[in-house]
């Protein structure tokens, strides 16, 4: 197959019809650089709504309390449910297939901290340990709280860097004592806590749920449960979430099926439905992008037949001079596929270049990181230098086959 | 060289048939120059066409140089297209986007022979013709003697028993056709066998026999010129 002077009759063809080969690979080079951007645009959309995920742990559920609305055992409707540390402790030990767990106490007003002169006001949670893992956090010095701090009620906290610059203004802040509505508490560490939505995760300082009970009276109640269900499955997810809820209903005794009594939000449910957003998505876009690539073939095996219509004299001049079918047929395969090959190829480059400069500068929570699996543009490309070959191929079989008598009478 | 016996074609166009060539017997010894001639529809360039091989005749035999020529493949039809004959056109048939010395080349690319080789071949054939400072140019760019000329030298590269030359003035002005007359009368003086169809009375008086068709049938056969001729 390969012969140079076949391949320099191809290229003297080629430059010496511009147009043609222009068209040709035009067609090519659009379908497959709107493929690429097309496919590179949903993965972008697909990263950023991924990313958005992470900011906390995707299989978690979160558990807090409110009024019930339905009347139960002689009970009226609108008593207000209170969650206790038993609560908490009663589902930890009852309720399978939880992985980390924490529940969670907020001191309500307004928390002024201080260190030295200087002071702001920010949001105390107060916590188990097992929070930071569930809220994703990530610790820049020294520790989160621990297990000793709960058991041993010590006054521990570990502060955002937001806090640890608005107090301590570029002084190392661990080991340092910061007071808390007036009580003091030993920094043990920093951390930061990526949150999408704004700097809410920031603006906080993290307290052994035990200490803070204690020292701001907040007796056993707790505000939030907060748990993550390990490797479950969506509908494992749901029964654990089922199952904390009745656990929480007989123990305070009200309707299983009252909606307002307990509120859940279950993460892996919510991270489910978008994964199945974007199945969809991809779907739309694969369906779109199909079209590009008929359209593209369409394109094609149009400029094929033109061009083989525009040869069939030079075709019929060939033959007269002792060309074999199979040789015209062959000279017209070789040129369609070298076009298509190299118009793909660099619609294929064009789209990376486009995506990696313009995609990677589209500063979105939505969209992140547009990029595309090669492999798919390469088949796309494949398919498409093929269709371009068997487009160009049944014309130029005909073509061949013609009487040269008839293809020379052709004006 | 060439025997052609009962030769008959005919073309269907739709429903109606016509009957173009209605038993062609001829001999053309090797080294003969003989010109066709008839009105229009007489079914000469049929004719040459069927003796070309460009085109097949429907009953009939066709020896070329003792090979029968039926039904061969369109690849058969290709390889003795390029050993035996040399086509000469009305209207040049040069490839437009091909210089002239590579439209006088191609033949030899159906031969596989080297680029190189052929379009040193090329040149000398351009040389004969007195077109060597031509060579680069383009078809466009060259008159109709010159592109003519061309023609010619590419239907000699590939050294044939015969060239078929269909109308090879027909385009061309009075003094341009005498010269290339002139160029087809020195070739055949190298042996090679030419049949031209034209309908000029003053063209075909410079070959050596001329054949009358009319209605697809031989009408007369003149020799012109001094040697006899015998069928």
């Amino acid at each position: 197959m390969f012969d140079t002077d076949k391949w320099q009759e191809i290229f003297s063809t080629i430059r010496k019809n511009k147009l043609r080969t222009f068209l040709t690979g035009f067609s090519v080079a659009w379908g497959i650089f709107m493929l690429m951007i097309l496919l590179g645009s949903g993965n972008g959309l697909q990263t950023g709504v991924e990313k958005q995920f992470e900011s906390s742990a995707i299989n978690t559920i979160w558990v807090w309390s409110g009024q019930t609305s339905l009347p139960y055992k002689g009970m009226k409707p609108g008593r207000n449910i209170q969650l206790v540390n038993e609560d908490y402790d009663a589902v930890k030990r009852t309720v399978k297939g939880i992985d980390k767990s924490s529940s969670r106490y907020n001191i309500w007003g307004t928390n002024t901290l201080s260190y030295k002169k200087q002071f702001g006001t920010f949001n105390v949670r107060n916590v188990y340990p097992d929070y930071g893992e569930i809220e994703k956090i990530k610790i820049i010095k020294g520790r989160y709280i621990n297990q000793p701090d709960i058991e041993q009620f010590r006054k521990v906290t570990t502060i955002s860097t937001q806090v640890e610059e608005a107090l301590f203004k570029g002084e190392d802040p661990m080991g340092k004592y910061i007071t808390v509505n007036g009580v003091p508490f030993k920094v043990v560490g920093t951390f930061t806590d990526d949150d999408n939505n704004g700097d809410d995760n920031m603006r906080l300082i993290y307290l052994p749920i035990s200490t803070a009970q204690r020292v701001f009276s907040g007796d056993n109640r707790i505000n939030t449960i907060a748990l993550t269900v390990g490797n479950a499955s969506v509908e494992e997810s749901k029964l654990i979430e089922q199952s904390v809820k009745s656990k929480l209903a007989s123990l305070h005794k009200f309707d299983p099926a009252d909606p307002r009594a307990i509120f859940t939000w279950n993460s892996l449910e919510n991270y489910q439905r978008f994964i199945r957003l974007f199945a969809s998505i991809r779907l739309f876009i694969w369906i779109i992008g199909f079209g590009t690539i008929i359209a593209g073939i369409v394109g094609v095996s149009n400029i094929m037949m033109i061009v083989v219509k525009d040869r069939t004299k030079e075709i019929g001049i060939r033959k007269s001079m002792g060309a074999t079918p199979w040789s015209i047929v062959s000279l017209i395969l070789q040129e369609a596929i070298l076009i298509t090959s190299f118009a793909g190829y660099f619609g294929l480059v064009l789209g990376v270049v486009v995506l990696e400069t313009i995609g990677s500068k589209i500063e979105s929570p939505f969209f992140s990181h547009p990029s595309v699996d090669l492999r798919i543009a390469l088949y796309a490309l494949m398919l498409l230098v093929f269709s371009g070959a068997l487009a160009g191929f049944i014309p130029a079989r005909r073509a061949a086959a013609i009487k040269p008598i008839e293809a020379l009478r052709d004006e | 060289m060439i025997r052609l016996n009962g030769i008959n074609k005919s073309y269907v166009t739709g429903t109606n048939k016509l009957h173009v060539l209605k038993g062609i017997d001829l001999h053309i010894k090797a080294g003969e120059f003989v010109s066709i001639m008839g009105s229009s529809g007489s079914g000469k360039s049929t004719l040459l066409n069927i003796v070309g091989i460009l085109d097949e005749h429907d009953a009939g035999e066709y020896y070329l140089d003792n090979t029968l020529i039926r039904n061969q493949s369109e690849t058969r039809a290709a390889g003795l297209r390029n050993k035996y004959i040399g086509f000469v056109f009305q209207s040049f048939n040069l490839i437009s986007f091909k210089n002239a010395m590579e439209n006088v080349a191609l033949p030899l690319y159906y031969q596989n022979v080297k680029r190189k080789k052929r379009n040193r071949i090329a040149m000398e054939y351009l040389e004969r013709m007195g077109l060597a400072e031509w060579a680069e140019h383009m078809p466009n760019e060259l008159s109709g003697g010159q592109k003519q000329r061309i023609a010619i030298a590419r239907a000699l590269i590939s050294k044939p028993k015969v060239i078929l030359a269909d109308e090879p003035t027909g385009a061309l002005d009075t003094s341009t056709s005498y010269e290339v007359m002139q160029i087809l009368k020195e070739i055949n003086k190298e042996g090679i066998t030419i049949i031209i169809v034209t309908h000029e009375n003053d063209i075909s008086h410079m070959t050596n026999r001329i054949i009358h068709l009319k209605d697809g049938l031989i009408e007369s056969e003149i020799l012109n010129g001094k040697q006899p001729f015998v069928a």
